[in-house]
């Protein structure tokens, strides 16, 4: 039997980074550079093997049994009552649609919350409830999580195309746009202190430019995704926390204007290039 | 219950290739939770993939295998319309069996 591929291939790829590490010991700052885009080059490689059997397959199939499954105080599907932007129950595209302008709530929402306003609004369940765990640990996995790729799964191959040209959308990319240049805490970080220039990185990780096409399109890939350090599922929400954290802020509220603002800044710009679907990371 | 397994079933060649994604915690026992208690071992013991039901691998796991492991198989002799059973069963005796058509 050909035992656990994802380990094999780790150890290849750990042993490629241990001998560049090797390397640069004795090499310049430049070199160090060079090996560094080698190292992510061949990271990259490995990455995009692992997503061939792609562990978020599991989390889509969970999301679509509670989409189509009658639950909550009121009893009904999502299938029969949510609506994403493309009509009640249709999922198709509707990701790679959103964030996008939502009457009935009067919001602008990205996929989670939606997905999330949903089973308040339609099924009845309390936001208290969803909020108090939104994200996934290693042995939990919130359900908006596996809703949230299970319908992320069916943009896969199709164009981002945030509808800006909606007034009350463009107006939460405008707000967007300045929360990711507003600095402020301990260390008057702002998102574009790591985010806003291009070539940075924070030990082996890339941080993308979120504010070119190229990068932004590197910030919306993968996500929903299996994280292979930890093996949880995670979604752009939790990765706008986790960026809140890193910025010494306080933590965001769940489902809240602000992230839902920086998403339509972020998705955005990366509107017009191909989603690949739930993706793989680190 | 268990989740459902993600079977892939082609054929390349005169040979078969199975890829199973198995959604399983795979707990070692070595580690502990954030009070310091030991978490129990938890992990696929057996698994058996057949082909139009008779076996073709029979296997043991082990807790050094990964969170939601991904295995691959090659197997000669099938055709496209077979029905390939994959089945697996963990050391706390949970098991699960799922199907899927050589493509
Ligand atoms: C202190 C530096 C820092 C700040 C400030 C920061 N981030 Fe990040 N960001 C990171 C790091 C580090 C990663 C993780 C990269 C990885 O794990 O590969 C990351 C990852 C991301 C990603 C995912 C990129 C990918 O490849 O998938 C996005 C999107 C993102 N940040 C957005 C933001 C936003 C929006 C803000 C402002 C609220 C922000 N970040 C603030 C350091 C920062």
């Amino acid at each position: 039997m050909d035992h656990s591929p994802q380990k094999r291939m780790l150890v290849g790829a750990l042993s490629t980074l241990g001998a560049l590490g090797a390397l640069t010991f004795s090499a310049s700052a430049l070199a160090q550079e060079i090996d560094h885009a080698k190292a992510a080059i061949e990271f990259e490689k490995f990455r995009a093997e692992m997503e061939d059997s792609n562990p978020s397959e599991l989390f889509e199939l969970k999301g679509e049994e509670l989409w189509k499954a009658k639950r909550g105080p009121k009893n009904v599907s999502l299938a029969e009552s949510c609506d994403l932007g493309q009509g009640i129950g249709k999922i198709e595209g509707a990701y790679v649609q959103m964030p996008r302008y939502f009457a009935d709530a009067d919001a602008v929402m990205d996929a989670e919350r939606r997905i999330v306003w949903c089973m308040v609004e339609k099924q009845g369940f309390k936001f208290d409830d969803i909020a108090k765990k939104p994200f996934a640990t290693d042995t939990f996995t919130p359900d908006a999580t596996n809703l949230v790729t299970y319908v992320a799964a069916h943009s896969k191959n199709m164009k981002i195309a945030v509808p800006l040209k909606d007034p009350k959308v463009k107006e939460a990319w405008e707000i967007g746009k300045e929360m990711a240049a507003y600095r402020a805490g301990p260390y008057d970080f702002s998102c574009n202190t790591c985010h806003g220039t291009d070539g940075k990185r924070i030990r082996m990780q890339d941080l993308p430019n979120l504010a070119t096409a190229a990068g932004a399109i590197k910030g919306v890939q993968g996500w929903p995704g299996y994280r292979m350090t930890g093996g949880i599922q995670l979604t752009h929400q939790w990765r706008m926390t986790d960026c809140f954290r890193q910025q010494r802020f306080p933590a965001p509220k769940y489902t809240s204007d602000a992230i839902a603002y920086l998403l339509t800044y972020m998705i955005g710009n990366a509107n017009g290039q191909v989603y690949k679907g739930p993706g793989i990371k680190r | 219950m268990a989740d459902p397994m993600k079977i892939r079933a082609a054929m390349k060649g005169d040979v078969c290739e199975i890829r199973v994604l198995m959604s399983h915690a795979m707990e070692t026992g070595m580690r502990k939770d954030s009070d310091g208690k030991t978490i129990p071992a938890h992990f696929i013991q057996t698994l058996t993939v057949a082909l139009n039901g008779k076996a073709v691998v029979s296997g043991q796991a082990a807790p050094s295998v990964s969170r939601n492991p991904v295995f691959g198989f090659k197997v000669k002799g099938a055709k496209s319309g077979d029905k390939v059973t994959v089945s697996w069963v963990d050391n706390k005796g949970d098991k699960r069996s799922d199907e899927a058509t050589v493509a």
